[in-house]
């Protein structure tokens, strides 16, 4: 029971950051064709937030629930920041955005080594998140419970933000037909800054997660990205539902290949895994006829 | 190009040969004056970057000509580079020897997938022939169905990351984080030899002006054209009666070995191969050159990485941590404003020029 | 391979035969149990209002969308080939926006046009002169004098043109036209007219299109398509009096929504899961 509940809590926890970190890129990804190699960073940045929140404020128990809110209008200002600066200028050249958000994230790992150093810091858990639940012989740590919770908290936010406010309206109208949603009187370029906010903010939740599991490092988001990006080819483009599915098969299959042979061979079974896959739905899950996305 | 007149076709003629002219050029500077003229230790740093320049050329075919993004070369140029400091460690240990890290992190027995390079032929077939086979398999996979942009890319970068851990994982088969170094011979000439050292330089400078004729030839052949046209209207293609996933598999496995031989090169160049010089920030420092020379050129991505890695060189000795910033904003910088590199500005000058004029 | 149920007729015509074809988008049927026998030698138009399902009926005998049903051409299945295949059996196509490859010139917009009749290794030698089929092709489409300029500046009937040099550089022997006329001046559609007239004797060409003056002066027989299904068939003045086709283009003349299977959506699709 051990050997089968171990790998599948732990890896849905996993799949948990991964989605949260997917989520934004597949809706960047979907309603712009932006590949942003800097979303990684963005959970850099979440997770050096809840660090710095910590030392702001000192009460431990309360400073993870102030770096929630903190991390993802941090990170969200960054992804603000770098769409008005740099990605509203390359509109129509997916691949070169993708080249010039790589650039962005080296400086930005860079920057995350003067700052903060090289080594990176600890994150400390708040009481009320040590220990663990015993689930058949797995005992769960009350953290990854927390990641889990607030990957699904984030789902539902924005699948109900998409699904019920006119914004919402707005970004699935763009999605769909961009043109067309300009001509109905969308301003298309507002709704793009605000989806990227969102996204990039949410990275920025997730990083908070991840500085309660391993800590901060400058190259904390080279970790995830890769894993995250995965997910996202594997679910498909703009898929929400398709993301859900696939971040957790590729968390939890990643920790069923770690637990039966090594951390790098799961690398490399995963990776096999999310290439098969493509051979049976080369567009991923969900097939995109209309570009759609929830 | 039509030959019709006699002065037409010298000027035709002038037009076909002028590459090749720049190419010799530049075999001239490599292979003559650099030798001339600089230091062993300068000389030595060239011998690196002109190893990239090779991997470059490659990515010049792949993306620049067949809009395939390649961003996990580092991976083939692993595959060459392994394979070659695979021998050279088992030609340093002896017939009978054991590489020293075997001994360091394991029990001193040797896996059986490097018995076979202790051949130095079969060492040179590997080094063409492996990645070959990966880049056939892996780009068979993708392209039949239909992965393309930034879906490839990524799979690539993927593929790179994984490669990585993988080679950081297995210290006992392949010297793990360390990589493979403290080459002694090379093909039977020692290497802490000046004379030497300088002989392989000139392999390597000889290979990059050898693998710059090879993209000339394709650039101009018929299959050049069609690359071009795979990349610029692919279900176009397939409406001429091509498969564009056959097109794009032969420059992505010329790519893949043109990586392999520049890698090749590098382990005894730099005297060490390791996860760092293959992982994902490896390649994408090797699509930097590209981008900076420009992509679809056919210098452009040579002389591009040559820069880029004098570059790095130069700034590591001002700056010690400060390269990756201009790395960094090296990318964004040159796509931002020069999305065909540095050897796009005369035709954007002309542009310019011509437009105020009229 | 199937069995031919039909001997080509007496003259010793090549055609193409569809029966029963039809594509279904996720339970919406663009086109449904469409029979169509298309003659070498006879300039044959497709027609009917926007959504009728003509483009999509190319679509699917050129392997970019998948339909059921059989379209049999020289006792191949083309239901059952890949696009560059059914290019290879000798079915050839042009799309409503003429895509030529915009950087190349004229002549090597042919020229590569006919990269199918040659090996690998030729592929791999550099073009040395002209082949005398595209030089042919040049002279045939009447765009000589502008050889060497990129295809990117022609006019768009130009381009039309280039398309169909393409075709016969490519010996298509079935032709198969969207809309090649569209956007053309009155002079232009005549010379195309003219020169499908040329080419049509020894090749099956199908002609989509809008224009009725067109049709009424090259057409030698006329498919008139609705919902999917083919309404009529005959030449042109018993297709001009047949009552339901005058309903239909009269009852149709409200702009539609496109029809489906021209996006690029669709062409990404994967054809043979």
């Amino acid at each position: 029971m051990d050997a089968f509940t171990t790998p599948l809590l732990a890896g849905t926890a996993t799949g948990a950051l991964l989605l949260i970190a997917a989520l934004g890129l597949t809706l960047t990804f979907g309603q712009m064709g932006v590949i942003n190699m800097a979303h990684g960073e963005f959970l850099m940045i979440g997770a050096y937030t809840a660090y710095v929140t910590q030392q702001v404020v000192t009460n431990i128990d309360l400073s993870i629930l102030v770096a929630l809110p903190v991390a993802f209008v941090v990170a969200g200002l960054m992804g603000l920041l770098l769409e008005v600066c740099v990605i509203s200028f390359m509109y129509r050249r997916p691949l070169d955005t993708l080249l010039v958000t790589v650039g962005v994230s080296l400086v930005l790992q860079q920057l995350a080594k003067d700052l903060f150093g090289a080594q990176g810091d600890p994150v400390r858990v708040p009481d009320w998140l040590v220990g663990t639940i015993p689930v058949f012989g797995y005992n769960w740590p009350y953290r990854q419970i927390f990641t889990i919770v607030l990957a699904l908290a984030s789902l539902g936010a924005l699948a109900a933000l998409l699904k019920y406010t006119s914004f919402g309206r707005r970004i699935r109208a763009t999605v769909q037909n961009r043109d067309l949603a300009e001509t109905m009187g969308i301003s298309t370029r507002a709704t793009d800054r605000i989806t990227f906010f969102i996204g990039s903010g949410l990275a920025g939740i997730g990083g908070v997660a991840v500085s309660l599991i391993s800590g901060t490092n400058p190259s904390l988001g080279t970790t995830y990205i890769i894993s995250a990006f995965l997910v996202v080819v594997a679910g498909g483009l703009g898929q929400l539902k398709g993301t859900v599915i696939a971040a957790f098969t590729v968390g939890i299959a990643t920790a069923f290949f770690a637990d039966w042979t090594s951390a790098a061979m799961a690398q490399v079974a995963t990776f096999a895994l999310v290439v098969v896959f493509l051979q049976l739905r080369p567009q991923g899950l969900f097939t995109v006829r209309t570009r759609g996305l929830a | 190009m039509s030959t019709t007149t006699a002065p037409g076709r010298s000027a035709t003629l002038l037009r076909t040969y002028a590459p090749l002219l720049a190419i010799a050029v530049l075999a001239v500077l490599l292979l003559v004056v650099a030798p001339a003229t600089l230091s062993a230790f300068r000389l030595n740093s060239l011998g690196k970057y002109i190893c990239w320049a090779i991997a470059a050329v490659g990515i010049g075919l792949a993306w620049g000509r067949g809009g395939m993004l390649v961003m996990g070369q580092g991976v083939f140029f692993g595959l060459g580079g392994y394979a070659m400091a695979m021998h050279l460690k088992l030609e340093a240990a002896g017939p009978e020897g054991v590489p020293d890290f075997m001994i360091l992190y394991g029990d001193g027995t040797i896996p059986g997938f490097w018995e076979p390079f202790r051949s130095g032929p079969f060492t040179l077939v590997a080094i063409v022939v492996l990645p070959a086979l990966a880049a056939t398999g892996l780009g068979w996979l993708i392209f039949k169905r239909r992965v393309k942009g930034a879906y490839f890319a990524i799979l690539t970068q993927a593929l790179a990351v994984v490669f990585a851990t993988l080679l950081v994982a297995t210290i006992k088969e392949t010297g793990g984080f360390n990589g493979l170094n403290q080459f002694t011979l090379f093909f039977g000439y020692n290497l802490y030899d000046p004379v030497n050292k300088q002989m392989v330089y000139s392999i390597a400078a000889g290979l990059l002006i050898g693998c710059l004729v090879v993209v000339w030839q394709l650039y101009r052949s018929r299959f050049g054209e069609l690359l071009v046209a795979t990349r610029d209207a692919e279900e176009r293609v397939r409406f001429l009666g091509h498969d564009p996933a056959n097109i794009k598999l032969v420059a992505f496995v010329i790519a893949a070995v043109m990586a392999s031989i520049g890698g090749a090169m590098f382990a005894p160049i730099a005297g060490i191969i390791s996860p760092s010089d293959v992982d994902a920030t490896a390649s994408i420092f090797l699509i930097a050159g590209v981008a900076l020379g420009g992509r679809a050129l056919l210098l452009g991505p040579a002389l591009g990485a040559l820069t880029v890695g004098f570059g790095r060189t130069y700034l590591s000795e001002q700056f010690p941590t400060q390269w990756t910033y201009f790395l960094g904003l090296l990318f964004v910088l040159v796509i931002l404003l020069l999305p065909l590199g540095v050897g796009d500005l005369p035709r954007l000058v002309r542009a310019r020029v011509g437009r105020s004029a009229a | 391979m199937s069995v031919q149920t039909h001997r080509p007729d007496e003259l010793g015509h090549d055609y193409l035969e569809i029966r029963g074809l039809t594509v279904d988008f996720d339970g919406f049927k663009a086109i449904d149990g469409v029979d169509l026998t298309l003659l070498q030698g006879r300039l044959h138009f497709l027609i009917g209002p926007n959504g009728a399902g003509k483009t999509t009926l190319v679509d699917a005998v050129t392997g970019l969308v998948q339909g059921t049903g059989r379209a049999s051409y020289r006792n191949q299945d083309l239901l059952s080939m890949k696009s560059h295949r059914i290019v290879r059996a000798g079915v050839g196509r042009t799309f409503q926006t003429a895509t030529v490859f915009e950087e190349l010139s004229v002549l090597q917009n042919l020229d590569i046009a006919g990269g199918i009749h040659r090996s690998p290794w030729g592929m791999l030698r550099a073009r040395r002169g002209v082949p005398a089929y595209v030089e042919e092709a040049l002279a045939t489409i009447g765009l000589s004098h502008l050889r060497d300029r990129p295809a990117g500046v022609l006019a768009h009937g130009q381009k039309q043109w280039l398309e169909i040099g393409m075709l016969l550089v490519q010996d298509a022997k079935v032709m198969l036209l969207d809309e090649p006329v569209a956007g053309m001046s009155a002079e232009e559609r005549e010379q195309t007219g003219e020169l499908l007239r040329r080419i049509g004797h020894e090749r099956t060409i199908v002609v989509i299109e809008h224009d009725m003056d067109f049709v009424r002066s090259f057409a030698d027989v006329v498919t008139v398509m609705h919902g999917g299904t083919v309404l009529a068939e005959g030449d042109v003045a018993t297709i001009q009096a047949d009552p339901r086709v005058q309903e239909v283009y009269l009852g149709h003349q409200g702009t539609e929504p496109p029809e489906p299977g021209t996006t690029d959506e669709t062409s990404g699709e994967d054809q043979h899961a």
